[in-house]
């Protein structure tokens, strides 16, 4: 399997998984995605050092991918996918910031560690939360409910097209890889011109396609808004989730229970 | 001869930015609940033609008139309202993130109230057996539903006149079937761009043939599709039904076309 084939069958997959039925499925898309949207807000708001606050935060993810029954190691594994760019953004911080701040024992912990260590952390919690978000929602439901939180409808309509045409561009760019593939010989037909020149051809094809889709759209009546009409209601459970949530993420926010939590943790130790 | 034109074509000429002459001169008239067909060769000029009376290009010389509705900008509202076009790719047309978006897309840019959009798409998904498909997202359907879904969001605008670019392209014979079956069905004008002669033979009693942005030929499907020669000129073959079977004679062949082109099963 090529790597755009290993792309576009996980995403394919991430798309299956929002159609499975569970009681995150079922919940409002609106009210799951100003949830997540609040623990994402909470968790960055935090200063540089923090780490302990963070901790109890994993609470979060951990409970909706119960709930949603979702495979823990298809979001570990798009987890590991995105820490390159967590590592790019805090990789820096140790060599920079050598100031002792804390002391395990005999070894003294640098600042530029321990901010390394909130910013891995809080990317794991963020990242997972916003995957879990998609895989129990669905792309196209949330960009229905950010229309209806108020969103600009352009750029809805951008996101919408795009995660549809997403699939065509795939298709189209394997179709001109293994046409490439069949004619290129060792080393020869990989140089950087003809990569080049796939991208050029790729790119003269997508602006074909986008005329075509909007001659579809003007024969529609298309005046430059997109009209979904599947209902959403939010109901008690939407409700109760929110409330819920919100209690809970500003509770863990402001009153940072991480101390007491290690407190009673440590009492629970035979030792 | 056409009694009443719903569609009339005069002297219909359209040229491309790269210089490229697409239609010289056609002219043609089209009667309320006729089946005509547009076949030519590739660059014949049939897409063109279709674009024009869709609305999507607008006439550099000559005119086209739908009902009582000249093909101009200001008219383009209300022509959409009564033309519905189905285009080549059906991944061009299927643009919203599930099929009863999709399909629910025109009549809601009508601005008909939810009830009646929704009425529609089921109508119009029931009417190509698609009902199934409502909550699916195009990517995940085969080409022969995406071409089903496809003709669903056209219909549920109900549209006086359905123009069709290759709609048998790319099926597989059972969904081709399939298709040709539920056009023989359809009430409205249709006008069909293709290459398929057999289903022309199936769906269309009478044939435009195109060729090099002019009309070559226009009669009965039956009569125009038997001729070898005007065939050829336009670059185009007999239907397989029409050809003698070297190896059985023509025994196993389907039946040559009835008087009006259709075969009469």
């Amino acid at each position: 399997m090529t790597r755009i084939d290993a792309s576009s069958s996980h995403l394919s997959y991430l798309d299956s998984l929002a159609y499975r039925d569970s009681p995150i499925h079922r919940l409002d898309p609106r009210v799951k995605l100003i949830t997540t949207l609040l623990f994402i807000v909470c968790v960055v708001s935090f200063a540089k050092y923090e780490v302990s606050a963070l901790l109890p935060f994993a609470i979060y993810p951990l409970i909706l991918l119960a709930l949603a029954r979702l495979p823990p190691g298809y979001i570990l594994r798009h987890l590991l996918l995105a820490v390159p760019f967590a590592l790019c953004i805090g990789l820096f911080n140790p060599l920079f910031d050598r100031a002792t701040l804390l002391h395990v024992g005999s070894i003294g912990i640098s600042g530029g560690w321990i901010s390394f260590a909130s910013i891995m952390l809080r990317f794991a919690l963020t990242v997972s939360a916003a995957l879990i978000l998609v895989a129990s929602t669905g792309f196209d439901s949330l960009c229905l409910a950010l229309a209806r939180l108020g969103v600009p409808r352009p750029f809805v309509v951008q996101l919408l097209l795009l995660y549809r045409y997403l699939f065509v561009l795939v298709d189209e760019a394997m179709r001109l890889s293994r046409a490439r593939a069949q004619r290129s010989f060792g080393r020869r037909g990989m140089e950087l011109s003809v990569v080049a020149s796939l991208l050029a051809q790729l790119l003269l094809r997508t602006l074909d396609r986008a005329q075509r889709i909007y001659l579809a759209m003007q024969c529609r009546g298309f005046d430059g808004e997109v009209r979904l009409l599947r209902p959403l209601r939010i109901g008690g459970r939407d409700v109760a989730f929110l409330t819920g949530w919100t209690a809970v993420l500003l509770g863990l926010r402001f009153l940072d229970p991480a101390p007491a939590l290690g407190h009673a943790f440590g009492e629970l130790l035979p030792w | 001869m056409v009694t009443q034109a719903l569609v009339a074509v005069s002297d219909l000429r359209h040229a491309y930015a790269d210089g490229q002459t697409a239609l010289d001169g056609v002219s043609f008239e089209v009667g309320s609940g006729e089946k005509l067909a547009i076949v030519g060769a590739n660059g014949a000029g049939k897409s063109t033609t279709l674009l024009h009376l869709a609305g999507c290009l607008l006439p550099q010389a000559g005119s086209v008139r739908i009902a009582d509705l000249l093909l101009c900008r200001e008219n383009l509202p209300q022509l959409r309202r009564r033309v519905g076009m189905l285009f080549q790719n059906p991944d061009d047309q299927l643009f919203m993130p599930r099929v009863c978006d999709d399909v629910a897309f025109g009549p809601a840019n009508l601005g008909l109230p939810a009830e009646e959009v929704n009425a529609r798409v089921m109508q119009a998904l029931a009417v190509v057996g698609a009902t199934h498909l409502a909550q699916r997202q195009p990517h995940r359907l085969s080409t022969g539903e995406k071409r089903a879904v496809a003709i669903a969001s056209v219909l549920a605008l109900s549209p006086t006149i359905l123009l069709m670019d290759e709609p048998t392209s790319s099926l597989d014979p059972a969904s081709r079937r399939q298709l040709i079956e539920l056009l023989q069905t359809f009430e409205q004008t249709l006008i069909i761009a293709t290459h398929d002669l057999d289903m022309v033979l199936d769906l269309c009693p009478r044939t435009l043939v195109l060729g090099e942005g002019r009309i070559v030929a226009d009669g009965a499907s039956a009569v125009l599709l038997q001729d070898a020669a005007l065939l050829a000129k336009a670059r185009l073959e007999k239907p397989l039904r029409l050809q003698a079977c070297p190896s059985c004679s023509g025994a196993g062949a389907r039946p040559a076309p009835g008087p009006h082109g259709l075969n009469r099963r």
